[in-house]
């Protein structure tokens, strides 16, 4: 018995010794490893070393939202409140109008803006001269590169009260008297919609075109054969298989659908037409950078962050339910 | 498929969809470029006259001093200066840094990759937002500093992972001779990899580079000492907070002649502000093609 037990105690010992020097090994060798790629090791720490501070620190300055931060106090020093800010938003006299400019531009964008490009792009597989595709590409992605700064430019010029919107309306009769689109609030959210589509139709194209040209020809010849008009081709070979890339896309575009074209609707935007182009991004934007209430903005930023996320996932699993695809 | 189409006589039904869908695609073209049009033909015309209105097709009385009075107005000339720095190092240094981390992380030996992966996926899924963003920028020192608009858009994780899947496809027996020349994974980065990346360093290159050219956000929320505004931060003043009579008397300084005003110059401004992208666009259009296609399809 007592041998037994000695036996093993030392069996026991000598497997701890075992594990200690394979750790002890591993730890060596991971070493040597690391020593021998130090190079490597360095240039993908200065990576992590700048996400940290530019990604990582601001995560952790989401704590404000529950602080009453001031501009004397570090982030530490501020006094811990809970959910107030978040209370505070919801009796905000603006929440609801924040709400409503958000959404309703986001899902008018959603409805009209979403399925646009879709079909531009199977109208633009469908052209049979080559030239002239490559043409209508070329200048339909243009727009996409001109900045918003010169877009509000020329948005402003044309809705201006001289300007070539009021001269077509008045010609054509439909209004009697000029008027400055951007100072009424009941323009806006046309504005924003129409000039966002102008912008992004043609590069918005540009995954589903690419969708388009990977279909597999054999599907189209055999649907000839099979006696299919150009319209059945249309409906029944090209839209199911470009369902994944459609499905994929609509995922991320309701997953932000709380999100505002921020550098759009800040151009656009002016103390007249506020009560219908005020959006979260843009009251973060104020609350914090110019009013400097700096947790109560965090607060509002991060409720619509949660809520996206949620959104994220909700459509994804649906999505996922319903045709089999998914973002992950 | 088109060969199939022009064996098989068109219907008419076919006919007509092809006449009428050449004519929606026309009409899409015209209307995408004729406000770019507008512009370009109000700046070059006279600008008293230009504020009688219809002007739509070719300039009535054509005229550059729109363009003098841009190029002789100090703070435009300035903001100019501004912009091309901070393009062309903003996006240099952002393409060698991108790009090293990413030669580190494509290398499968690469000890602890996964935690680096991880690392940048969920910055992908997580943000601080724009207060706490704003606050680490005025913490770091970095307000009314050249430096805003390079060491925070130095590194894109998105940008990063277009270059892993380029960089994956590289063969690797460059790699190995390097190696064995004796060469450490800097010079083989420097040496071997970056020669043969040129293709997607273009196109992320270009992504930068419009990115910084366009970018007006940051000169107006972190800058405030006019001498080191970019242009599109100057155009946004502008058109934003109608600030137009101010440039008006900026310019009023400079230029004699009373034939431009506050509206013209603001036209040119805007024709200087976008035409080197639009002179580059049409050449580079297939790196811009390629990686939005790269990016959407591993992002």
């Amino acid at each position: 018995m007592v041998v037994k037990i000695q036996q093993g105690i030392e069996q026991q010992g000598s497997g701890i010794n075992i594990e200690k020097d394979t750790k002890k090994e591993k730890y060596k060798k991971m070493m040597r490893k690391i020593s021998t790629q130090k190079y490597l090791q360095v240039m993908a720490l200065l990576g992590v070393v700048w996400m940290f501070i530019f990604n990582y620190i601001p995560m952790y300055g989401l704590v404000i939202a529950f602080k009453e931060y001031s501009i004397i106090k570090t982030i530490s020093e501020a006094p811990w409140v809970g959910l107030m800010q978040f209370k505070e938003f919801l009796q905000d006299e603006n929440f609801w109008i924040v709400l409503k400019n958000t959404l309703g531009i986001s899902l008018i964008k959603l409805f009209i803006g979403f399925p646009l490009p879709i079909i531009f792009a199977l109208m633009l597989n469908e052209l049979t001269s080559m030239k002239l595709k490559k043409a209508v590409q070329t200048i339909s992605y243009l727009p996409h590169f001109i900045s918003w700064v010169v877009m509000g430019g020329i948005l402003t010029t044309w809705l201006a009260d001289v300007g070539v919107i009021n001269e077509i309306l008045l010609g054509l009769g439909l209004i009697s008297e000029r008027t400055n689109f951007l100072a009424e609030p009941d323009n806006f959210w046309a504005i924003v919609i129409l000039s966002d589509i102008w912008k992004e139709l043609g590069w918005s194209a540009i995954i589903y075109l690419a969708a388009i040209a990977g279909v597999s020809p054999e599907l189209y010849e055999s649907s000839t054969i099979d006696g299919a008009s150009r319209f059945q081709k249309m409906w029944h070979v090209t839209l199911p298989s470009i369902r994944p890339t459609i499905t994929i896309l609509f995922i991320l575009a309701v997953s932000g659908v709380l999100n505002s074209n921020f550098d759009q609707i800040l151009i656009l935007r002016n103390s007249l037409n506020e009560s219908a182009s005020n959006v979260i991004d843009i009251y973060v934007y104020q609350l914090g950078l110019q009013n400097a209430r700096y947790s109560y903005a965090t607060a509002v930023g991060l409720l619509k962050a949660v809520i996206a996320f949620i959104l994220l996932l909700s459509a994804n699993k649906i999505t996922k339910k319903l045709n089999g695809t998914s973002l992950f | 498929m088109f060969k199939l189409l022009k064996r098989n006589r068109r219907t008419t039904s076919e006919y007509i969809f092809d006449n009428i869908n050449i004519l929606i695609m026309l009409f899409i073209c015209a209307i995408t470029i004729y406000p770019i049009w507008y512009v370009i033909v109000n700046s070059l015309n006279d600008g008293v006259d230009a504020m009688k209105g219809g002007i739509y097709w070719w300039p009535r009385e054509f005229s550059i001093e729109n363009y003098k009075a841009v190029f002789s107005t100090p703070g435009i000339v300035t903001s100019f200066g501004v912009t091309i720095a901070k393009t062309v190092f903003g996006t240099i240094t952002h393409v060698f840094f991108t790009a090293m981390v990413a030669y580190a992380i494509s290398r499968r030996d690469l000890y602890g990759r996964n935690f680096y992966m991880l690392v940048g996926v969920i910055t992908m899924f997580f943000s601080g937002g724009l207060i706490p963003y704003f606050l680490l920028i005025r913490d770091l020192g970095l307000f009314d500093n050249f430096m805003v608009y390079i060491i925070p858009t130095m590194f894109n994780f998105f940008h990063l992972i277009i270059f892993v899947s380029f960089f994956r496809e590289l063969p690797n027996s460059l790699e190995e001779a390097a190696k064995i020349d004796g060469a450490n994974d800097f010079m083989i980065f420097i040496k071997v990899i970056i020669p043969l990346s040129m293709p997607v360093i273009a196109t992320i290159a270009l992504f930068q580079g419009v990115y910084q050219w366009n970018d007006y956000f940051a000169g107006v929320i972190f800058v405030n000492n006019p001498d080191l505004q970019p242009i599109q931060t100057y155009l946004y003043k502008v058109v934003a907070e109608s600030s137009s009579n101010q440039m008006m008397t900026n310019a009023a300084g400079s230029i004699a002649t009373k034939t431009v005003t506050s509206q013209s110059i603001k036209l040119a401004t805007m024709v200087v502000t976008t035409l080197p992208i639009m002179l580059v666009y049409p050449f580079l259009q297939k790196y811009f093609v390629k990686g939005m296609l790269i990016g959407s399809v591993k992002g």
